[in-house]
Formats: structure tokens, sequence, C-alpha cells
């Protein structure tokens, strides 16, 4: 009886242990989230009170209005907004077309050109950006959105694998009956298997937004034009505009960093099935 | 079907990446690695000359080697770092409690989340008066560093950020675990085996493939560290990023320098060959070397 008993109580002390655990972990990788809307919400002698008041006396819900004012977010938005778009669409596009003649068709090489598109996965962008930089910037497309688009409409390797590994588990036999009514790939493509792989495109669909609404490389190389900038080059921008302006406006940074996170975490709270489903089958296989 | 047009059918569904591997990899590589031999600003035609951008970029150039050890720095300590911080995160979230889903969620949360937005918090919370960290360690009676501001300390709060945005090594551990079959513990406690043994000797080799990923990731990826070095240690001033005497003047950020504020394109090709090899060089080794570590379950290895 004593035996069982002692089970139990190391039982108990165990869960308690794992659940402080997790409990701090959690205030650690929570608390810079609290830090910044706290601090979005305070007057700049606030943010720079000692000790600090985790909830403001008064909320400085105005800090809100000054942040988007001091550059055009609205037009920022609308430029990523735009971008996100393009980018969507043309990855859908390319990369469940590329996927489908991987996963379902025979073809000479088929294997070996898979391998490459997966190699270039590891190719490290540095090697290419140059190049391309100069590229599109004797075509004159620099200081436009086109570098920003256009290579998604030429698939991508991670989403291409992502796509594949989803399309072969797709019975065949449904394939081969519309062949024998006289379908043809495409019809088979577009009709039988783009509806049935909903899910993994949803996946794609959610990296995809995620990639380009926090791209910060790109839109640094390309865009100039102060106008032209996406949400993340501006908020950017921003961060130069304050820091080099005395007195750090923190509130108003903090203020700004919100706005641009919430999309995130919007679309991670609608989506973390689709992030955890894209990572595991990314991981696993990989 | 002709075997002829069985192929071309097949090519037509993958044209548009193929195109894109032309156009986007394979040529622009090439194109790099041809730069990588002329001294080209741009401005005037490209001149071949040889190799010396390399022989610049490998005995002339100090902030070459300067920028090549603080990424060293920062890989040897933020990967390992991450590797086995996201692994205990993943074991914890593993067990069978209550709630896991939601602490999952935050710890998950903020690797999805936009850097730029995030490296401004982190420059906050790094502020040697006023910060959060400072606030804190001034709260348990120590007197916290300059951080951002201070040579010595600059890589390691970079580091001690990249920490917090490892949740997607965590998922991928995680799911890892969950595909272990509940019999093969079952049958390590017939014979005795508990805790710590279960971990060492069950666990860990069955999720070796998932560490082993996240290992070659994480180093390509932390070799290739920009952002955050980009965004929170322009101290002085546009075209002074780089931190405090350039102790956060990763390569990448040299690259970007070199090319896109001093048009230097040839001698930035020479840097992006070097980092190139560097990193297959690594990544090399790591798959040489994971023979003897990571298990695959057909029983062979490697």
């Amino acid at each position: 009886m004593e035996k069982i008993a002692g089970k139990k109580y190391y039982a108990l002390l165990r869960l308690g242990f794992s659940y402080l655990i997790l409990v701090a972990m959690s205030m650690v990788f929570i608390t810079p989230f609290i830090w910044m809307v706290s601090s979005s919400l305070h007057s700049l002698e606030g943010v720079f009170k000692v000790p600090f008041d985790w909830i403001p006396d008064t909320l400085h819900w105005d800090n809100y209005h000054q942040a988007i004012t001091l550059l055009p977010f609205g037009r920022y938005f609308l430029n990523t907004a735009f971008i996100v778009t393009m980018v969507l669409a043309g990855t859908i596009f390319s990369c469940t077309l590329v996927a489908y003649g991987f996963a379902r068709l025979q073809f000479r090489g088929r294997n070996k050109l898979f391998g490459l598109c997966i190699a270039t996965m590891m190719l490290p962008a540095q090697v290419t950006m140059i190049p391309l930089y100069t590229i599109f910037a004797r075509l004159g497309w620099v200081d436009t959105f086109i570098p920003l688009i256009l290579p998604a409409f030429f698939g991508s390797p991670f989403y291409i694998f992502l796509l594949r590994q989803f399309f072969m588990t797709i019975p065949y036999q449904y394939d081969e009956a519309a062949l024998m009514d006289g379908a043809s790939r495409f019809r088979i493509y577009w009709n039988i298997i783009l509806p049935l792989s909903r899910p993994v495109i949803a996946t794609v669909v959610v990296f995809t937004f995620i990639g380009v609404w926090n791209d910060f490389f790109n839109p640094l190389i390309y865009i100039n034009s102060f106008e032209k900038a996406t949400l993340t080059l501006g908020l950017n921008l921003l961060k130069n505009q304050i820091i080099g302006s005395g007195v750090t406006q923190w509130h108003l940074l903090m203020a700004a960093s919100v706005l641009v996170l919430i999309p995130n975490i919007i679309v991670f709270f609608l989506a973390q099935r689709q992030f955890m489903k894209g990572l595991n089958v990314g991981g696993l296989k990989g | 079907m002709k075997k002829w047009k069985r192929d071309l059918q097949g090519y037509l569904f993958i044209s548009p990446w193929l195109v894109g591997f032309i156009l986007f990899a394979a040529g622009p590589m090439l194109g790099s690695f041809m730069m990588s031999f002329t001294r080209w600003s741009l401005l005037s035609p490209p001149q071949w000359i040889g190799l010396s951008n390399y022989q610049q970029a490998l005995s002339n150039d100090p902030l070459v080697y300067k920028s090549l050890w603080n990424t060293a720095y920062y890989v040897f300590f933020s990967v390992p770092l991450g590797v086995l911080v996201s692994l205990f995160l993943a074991l914890m979230l593993n067990q069978k409690l209550r709630g896991m889903s939601f602490f999952r969620t935050i710890y998950f949360l903020p690797s999805i989340t936009n850097l730029v937005a995030v490296s401004i918090v982190w420059m906050w919370i790094f502020n040697p008066e006023f910060g959060l960290l400072n606030r804190i360690l001034e709260w348990v009676g120590i007197q916290g560093p300059l951080w951002l501001h201070s040579e010595t300390w600059s890589k390691p709060a970079l580091i001690l950020m990249s920490l917090w945005g490892i949740g997607g090594g965590m998922i991928i551990n995680l799911a890892a675990l969950q595909n272990i079959p509940e019999e093969l513990y079952e049958a390590a406690e017939l014979d005795g085996a508990r805790g710590w043994h279960k971990i060492r000797n069950i666990t860990l080799p069955l999720i070796t493939p998932a560490i082993f990923f996240n290992l070659v990731m994480n180093i390509i990826g932390s070799f290739q560290v920009f952002t955050q070095a980009f965004v929170m240690t322009a101290t002085a001033g546009q075209g002074q990023e780089g931190g405090p005497n350039n102790s956060t003047l990763f390569f990448v950020l040299y690259l970007y320098k070199k090319a896109f504020q001093q048009f230097k394109m040839g001698y930035a090709s020479t840097l992006a060959w070097i980092l190139f090899a560097i990193i297959l060089i690594f990544t090399f080794f790591q798959f040489k070397l994971s023979r003897r570590w990571v298990y695959y379950e057909s029983g062979e290895r490697g």
C-alpha cells in the first residue's frame, strides 16, 4: 500500500513540475508580445518610466493613429496586398501543374529532374540574387513590383515538393477511369486532382502568404521609391526615421509593429493546422 | 501513346519549373560565377580581372574575416542552442497532459511573425537603460550590459533572440516524437526501463532524422543571417549597419553592403561564392557524419 501511495505522490510531483516548466516557458515566449503591446499604449514618458507600468494609467490609442500617419501605411498595405495576391496566383498555378507532372506522369528523366528541383531548395539566395538584380535592372524593372511577383509564376521547389507528396496519395484509379472516358491529362489535373487537394493547397496558400508578407530582403533591394514600399519595408523606414530623430519614440514604433504583426497573428490562429502540416511533411520526408 | 508524346506531355506540365530553373536558378548561378571574376560597378561594362576578387577577399580584406568570424560565432552558438531548446520544448509538449495545444501555440507563434517587426521589438527589449531585459536584470540585482551597443554583447543578444523563434524546429521534433509507436515504450517498460533510459534509448535514436533535418536547415539558415543585424544594429544610421566596431557585420550583411550600397557587383559575387562553398562543405560533412548518429528505421544507416 505504502508503495502505491509513494508512486502516486511521485506522479503528482512530476505533473506539477511539468506544468511549472511549461508555464515558465510560456511566460518567456509571450512576454515580448505583452511588452510590445503595453509599450504601444503608453505615452513617451510612460515607456521610460521606472518601474514599468505593464498597464498604463491612460491607454494612448492615438499612438496607433499617429504611427500610421507618420508614413503612408495605407498605401503600403495596398502594395503588400497586391503583391501577395499576385504571388499567390502565380504560386498556386505553377506549383500545382509542376507537382502534378512530377507526381502522376511518366516521362524520361523525371526522377532526376525532381531531384534537381529539390536540390535547388538548398541553394542560397545570395548566389543568384546579384545577376537577377542586374537583369531586372537592365529590363528597367527595378523599383517596380515585377521582380517581386514574376518568379512566383515559375514554381517554388518547397511547394512543388509539398504538393507532389500529397498528389501521390490520391488513388491512380481516378486517373485511369478518367483516361478511359477520354479525359485529357489537363482535365484530370483540373477536375479531379485540384478539387481533391484543397487541404494541401490551403497549406501552400498559408505559407506563401506569410512568406511574402514577411519578406524583407527582396523589397529592400528592388524597391527604391518611398511610396512603393511594402509594409515590412515601410516599417523599417519608419524605424530609421524615428531612431534618427533625437529621443526614440518607442511607443510609436511598438504601435506600428503591432499593426504589422496583426495579420500574421490572425492568419496563424486561422491556419495553425496548415502550418504544422506543411512543416511536418517538409521535416519528415525532407 | 507514343513515347515522345508521353515525354512531351510530362515536360509540358513541369515547364513552369523548367523555365524557372533556367531563368532564376541555373542561369543566374552561372552568371554569378562569371561575375565573380570581374570588376563591375553597373555603370561601366564588366571588366575581367581573373582571380583578383578572390585574392582580395581571402588575403586583403580584413572585413571578410571579421564577418566570417561573426557569422561562425553566431552559427556556433545559435544552432546547437536552438536544436537543444527546440528538442526540450518538443519533449515537454509530448506529454499526455491537458492544455498542450495551448502551450504549443504559444511556443510556435513567434516563429511565423514578421522579422522586421520582431527585430524592432527586440531592439526595445535590449535597450540598455529602459529595455525589458535590463529592467528584469536590475530587478534581480544585476547591472545589465549594453547589449546591441556593446561589442561583446551584440552577438549574444542576437543569439538570444534567435532562440525565441525556434517554433518551427520544435514542431518538426514534436511530429517525430508523436510518430514513435507506443508499443516500443511498453516493451521497454516490461524490460524495466524507466524515465531517462526510455528517452536515451528509444526516443532520441528514433527522432535523430528530425534532429538532423533541423540541424542542416538551421546551419544553412544561420549562415545567411541578415535581417536582424540589418534592422537592429544600424546605430549610426543608414550605411553604417554592422553594430559597434562591426561586431554584428555578418557575412551576408557585408555582401549586401558591397552589392547594394557600394554596387561592387563583381566582388559581391565573389563573396556569394565563398559563402556557397562554405555552406556546401558544412552540409556535405553533416551528411557524412550523419551516418554515425542518424538512425533510419529501415535498418540501413545513412
